[in-house]
């Protein structure tokens, strides 16, 4: 069992001070500053509640929590402009929280439910908001890669100035699709910005077993991509180097590939019984040390702007507000079996604009479903 | 009112979970976050979280038992608070089933096996079936010219057309019948109206019937059909006079005429068999049977039938013969007795096989293919029980097909 | 009626959407500056500009999922592989990006893209670039696969596909490419889902797509001359959707089927056309079904090999002669 040391190899000393004074963080007025708390501690309990939905058999399937990483959906997403869009994996439920999706549709789609995002069609990593910005919620280990490249294609094509974040893990960056994704976004000039959630483990293998090469992002350098590291523990640390990454995407087309260093408190997925590639004190000494949301609320209480009070409403609605989400999910009814053939074709489910003629389902419902 | 706390789910592919250890004693104080027990499940040994405030006011389940999904665990509540004797679980059904007959609607409808053995299986395309059944028309005497004996479209339409031309013409009421005319007697007419007459009028005809059963003979028919490919088509006549030839082998006094004085008890089998043309009805002679095949009794047969349809018999052809066989089959006749043929001394009549309820012998009801065949014996030579045992001999052959080439 | 080549015919259809609708643009390797590895995207360059007509790297899986990225946003590319064969390096990018996003998340976008490009062996390419996967593109609910056989096809059928709002998969081929035929100057469109008697006949349905079609006409030609056979020839065209209502009439009216493709057998597209028409047409069928598909190796290369390995006139006229027994 290659569990390893209790101490962290990405840990330093948290410099949370030399980001505060950055305009990105310090001119934000303080009830923004509350709000990202707020988002943090709402991503946490909503998943803390999913857990528990899981193990009570309402979720099924694949169900990858985000508790631990919060600040680097939280962080991210909070410096994005009104033509910025993202596209993640499948540890999605932070995006999905961040950029405003709902706790009951979230709930809703992972018990499968027609009021769930996706018409309970997709399941915990199939969200998605094009209202939002927010194109996905991808199973297959960097396959979204291109299809980041693509946004930020289209958005320049279209003449918007604005970036296309794409998130991936440490494991996905060993997948040809992520390298093919690189050389175009340089080749062409692509505003496109990679952010490398490093969460030091590739479901049960770390980073040491599984990348040649350190840091991660470095790679960025063989395609003449600009890169950074950033500590994911320091909120105001990844606004600032996110806001400098999207000033590159907006103002030079040229994209950039940010590693955030973070990490999970729970295994890969539901299923990854979490004891074979860690100990519980390598859990507990980055919680300890590095909890981003503890982190945050230390920072804020020095500033002033949080007190107990402030935090236990925080924490309490959220916990209500997620306990309602799985109460709203519980409720809701399952979609129809005619569900299951359609959204397949824009065509077919737009039928006065229909040209196509023929028999496109070869196949049909029972009639007694 | 006490919480009941589950057997969770812990891994996507647990169904049932292994209590190893309790965490927390019954009276003990728990808070969300600890956690209650260690348990066992298809992956690993997992600790069980708890969510709940207050008290652990009992556990169900005993160290080392297992309990699946849902079962209760334990109950937590208010200090002081009775907890529920092994409750009913609340769990909820871990398989989200849309319908309960979702196991039933995959089985798709019961086959409709058809109940007659694989053995009984005419051939035929689906279309040819199609126009037969649309025109009630049986396929059973039908020669398929497709490949391996098949009945096509073709055969069917051919089959109809023949039927067609011998259909009456469609009714106008107050119309005559046919036309009011004297008609002149042709020679053939003539010639078989005297050996009728002669033969109805003085040879005392009794008439026996048995009923065989045609599945064996039905199938050994399509396999050697399809395994001769397109060279040889046995009919079912062909097997017929073959097997007479046999029963004639083994039941001799058949094979004899009356002479007045004398009985001529014939060595050879000259088989004579019907064969329907315009005028009438000729009986050519296949010389000799007894020596013969039933590969070369069918080529000769068809080389008959063809001369006799095209009035090209010779009277040798026609004449000489010592046993007759007569077949309305294909014309749908069930069974019936012909008129012995001079000099024979007695007349096969075979009828169609159709298909109906028999008995086998497991004691069942079930389908089978049955033929009947008729025969008139001349009384003067022949009695009853060696007709008898001719039939039987007859039977037992057609049943037994092998028999026929041993 | 003017005539053009099939590849003319192409580089037509492919100028006219793109003039019609500024988010049509076309992607794929050596398709702008070297004028087209088969001159389909000949002059494109010049008429569009670099931002419309642009050359990728050797990446299809990255350049594929760009274009399904893209055409999330609304749009339109049209990714050219090179040849099918190539295809299969973005199998991921096709199957579980561009066929499922409408789906998996219950309809909130779609994915107007175009994937084309030749699908063809017959070329003495060898095993890994002689492909013909119409059969495993259609099986995926989400996917359009279309196979056009002539000029005149190929250019109704390009526009429509390039207008439509799913993804739809082009199946051209290099030795259609100079094939010659009437294409009308004025627009028309055909529509995915229907099928083309390119023959009437009485004596034999003979089903086929893409240069089946082709070898299946010249087969009648033949079978007409020499055997007094007269063969109906049916090009499927739109293999998903598919026209099951031509097959059906032309089997009910002719009672015999050949099936014809390039295709491997097992699971080939004609696998699922005698599938339809067994269950359809049962009733109408004189003689079960017959096929010829291409042999079931890896496509050989020497060159009188290939000839047999793939569907040719013979091997038609033959099996058509079985069917008619």
């Amino acid at each position: 069992m290659s569990a390893q040391t209790t101490a962290n190899p990405n840990s330093k000393k948290s410099s949370q001070q030399s980001y505060a004074t950055e305009p990105i963080n310090k001119d934000i007025p303080s009830n923004a500053k509350i709000d990202l708390y707020r988002q943090m501690v709402r991503i946490r309990r909503f998943e803390e509640r999913c857990v528990r939905s899981y193990q009570q058999g309402n979720i099924g399937g694949f169900c990858h929590t985000y508790i631990g990483q919060e600040s680097v959906a939280v962080g991210t997403i909070s410096v994005l402009g009104p033509n910025d869009h993202i596209i993640s994996a499948y540890r999605i439920h932070g995006h999905a929280l961040a950029v405003g999706m709902s706790m009951n549709e979230l709930m809703a789609e992972m018990y499968g439910k027609v009021t769930g995002c996706s018409k309970g069609k997709g399941g915990s990593m199939h969200f998605m908001d094009p209202t939002r910005h927010f194109w996905g919620g991808h199973g297959i280990v960097g396959g979204q890669t291109p299809l980041g490249a693509g946004i930020a294609f289209a958005l320049k094509y279209e003449g918007k100035k604005g970036a296309c974040l794409c998130y991936l893990g440490d494991g996905a960056v060993n997948q040809g699709a992520f390298y093919e994704s690189l050389n175009l976004a340089s080749l062409w000039n692509l505003p496109v910005i990679y952010i490398i959630e490093n969460n030091q483990f590739s479901m049960g293998t770390s980073q040491a077993r599984s990348s040649a090469g350190t840091p991660l992002a470095k790679r960025a350098e063989g395609f003449a991509i600009d890169w950074a590291e950033v500590d994911g523990s320091n909120l105001y640390e990844v606004r600032y180097k996110t806001t400098e990454a999207l000033k590159r995407a907006h103002d030079s087309q040229r994209p950039t590939v940010l590693e955030i260093h973070t990490y999970r408190y729970r295994g890969h997925s539901m299923s990854d019984p979490d004891q074979t590639y860690r100990t519980k004190e390598h859990i507990q000494d980055h919680r300890e040390k590095l909890d981003p949301i503890m982190l945050f609320e230390t920072i804020l209480k020095n500033e002033g702007i949080l007190n107990q009070d402030i935090i236990h409403e925080i924490d309490l609605k959220a916990k209500e507000e997620a306990e309602l989400s799985a109460q709203f999910a519980d409720e809701s009814p399952y979609p129809p079996p005619s569900s299951i053939l359609n959204h397949i074709y824009w065509e077919e489910d737009n039928p006065e604009h229909k040209v196509s003629q023929g028999t496109i389902l070869f196949n049909q419902l029972l009639e007694q479903e | 009112m006490a919480t009941i706390i589950d057997m969770p789910k812990l891994s996507d592919t647990m169904t049932v979970g292994t209590l190893v250890n309790w965490l927390k004693k019954e009276g003990d104080a728990v808070s969300p976050g600890d956690m209650l027990a260690e348990v066992e499940t298809d992956k690993a040994t997992m600790e069980l979280e708890n969510f709940d405030e207050g008290i652990l006011l009992k556990q169900y389940v005993k160290i080392g038992e297992q309990v699946p999904i849902g079962a209760p665990i334990a109950a937590i509540g208010k200090k002081g608070e009775t907890a529920p004797e092994a409750p009913v679980s609340n769990a909820k059904k871990t398989s989200k089933d849309l319908t309960n007959n979702e196991e039933i609607k995959l089985v798709e409808a019961t086959s409709n096996k058809s109940i007659t053995s694989s053995n009984n299986r005419i051939k035929a395309s689906p279309l040819a079936k199609k126009i037969a059944a649309s025109h009630g028309f049986s396929l059973q005497s039908l020669l398929g010219t497709g490949p391996g004996g098949r009945i096509v479209k073709a055969d069917v339409l051919s089959a109809l057309n023949k039927e067609a031309s011998t259909t009456l013409p469609s009714i106008n009421y107050g119309e005559l019948i046919a036309k009011d005319e004297k008609i002149p007697v042709s020679n053939i007419r003539r010639t078989i109206a005297a050996h009728l007459v002669q033969s109805k009028t003085q040879i005392p005809h009794f008439y026996l019937d048995i009923e065989i059963d045609a599945s064996p003979l039905i199938e050994l028919r399509a396999a050697l059909n399809k395994s001769s490919g397109e060279h040889i088509k046995l009919t079912v006549n062909d097997f017929i006079l073959k097997a007479s030839t046999e029963a004639l082998r083994r039941v001799p006094k058949i094979n004899c005429s009356w002479h007045g004085d004398t009985i001529q008890q014939h060595g050879n089998i000259h088989l004579a068999f019907g064969v329907a043309i315009d005028d009438g009805l000729v009986t050519p002679v296949i010389r000799n049977a007894n020596t013969k095949s039933l590969r070369q009794i069918s080529t000769e047969a068809k080389t008959l039938v063809e001369k006799a349809r095209n009035k090209k018999l010779s009277p040798n052809e026609m004449s000489g013969h010592t046993f007759t066989v007569t077949n309305l089959g294909m014309f749908g006749i069930n069974n019936f007795f012909g008129i012995i043929n001079p000099p024979d001394a007695g007349i096969l009549s075979v009828g169609a096989t159709i298909k109906k309820p028999i008995v086998d012998m497991h004691g069942n009801i079930t389908i089978g293919h049955r033929m009947n065949i008729g025969f008139s014996g001349d009384h003067r030579v022949i009695d009853g029980a060696t007709g008898a045992t001719f039939l039987v001999a007859l039977k037992e052959i057609i049943e037994t097909p092998a028999l026929m080439f041993i | 009626m003017p005539k053009k080549t099939y590849r003319t015919a192409l580089n037509e259809a492919i100028a006219e959407e793109m003039q019609r609708d500024e988010r049509v643009y076309l992607m794929g390797e050596e398709v702008a500056q070297f004028q087209g590895a088969y001159k389909v995207s000949q002059g494109l360059l010049e008429k569009f500009g670099p931002k419309r007509i642009i050359d990728t790297p050797i990446s299809e899986n990255g350049f594929a999922g760009l274009g399904i990225g893209s055409a999330m946003l609304g749009l339109r590319p049209i990714v050219e592989f090179m040849t099918w064969s190539f295809s299969y390096v973005a199998l991921d990018q096709i199957i579980n990006n561009a066929a499922n996003m409408r789906y998996m998340f219950g309809g909130l976008c779609n994915v107007p893209i175009v994937f084309r490009g030749p699908a063809n062996g017959g070329v003495n390419v060898g095993a890994t670039h002689s492909h013909t996967p119409e059969n495993f593109y259609a099986n995926v609910p989400g996917l359009k696969v279309i196979c056009p056989a002539t000029a005149y096809d190929v250019k109704g059928l390009m526009k429509t596909a390039i207008r439509d709002n799913d993804p739809v998969c082009v199946m051209e081929n290099t030795i259609l490419y100079n094939l010659e035929g009437e294409v009308p100057d004025e627009e028309y469109l055909i529509p995915l889902g229907k099928a083309d008697v390119k023959k009437e006949g009485s004596d034999i349905s003979i089903i086929a797509h893409g240069r089946a079609v082709i070898t299946s006409l010249e087969a009648a030609k033949i079978l007409q001359e020499q055997h007094n056979i007269n063969a109906e020839v049916i090009d499927l065209r739109s293999i998903r959707p598919l026209d099951e209502g031509t097959i059906i009439e032309s089997v009910k009216k002719t009672n015999r089927v050949l099936l014809v493709e390039e295709n491997k057998p097992f699971c080939g597209v004609d696998a699922q056309i005698a599938y339809i028409l067994q269950e359809k047409a049962f009733d109408y069928l004189d003689a079960p079904i017959h096929r010829v598909s291409a042999l079931d190796g890896p496509q050989i290369y020497s060159m009188p090999l290939e000839k047999i390995q793939l569907p040719n006139a013979n091997h038609v006229v033959q099996e058509a002669l079985k069917v008619l027994r």
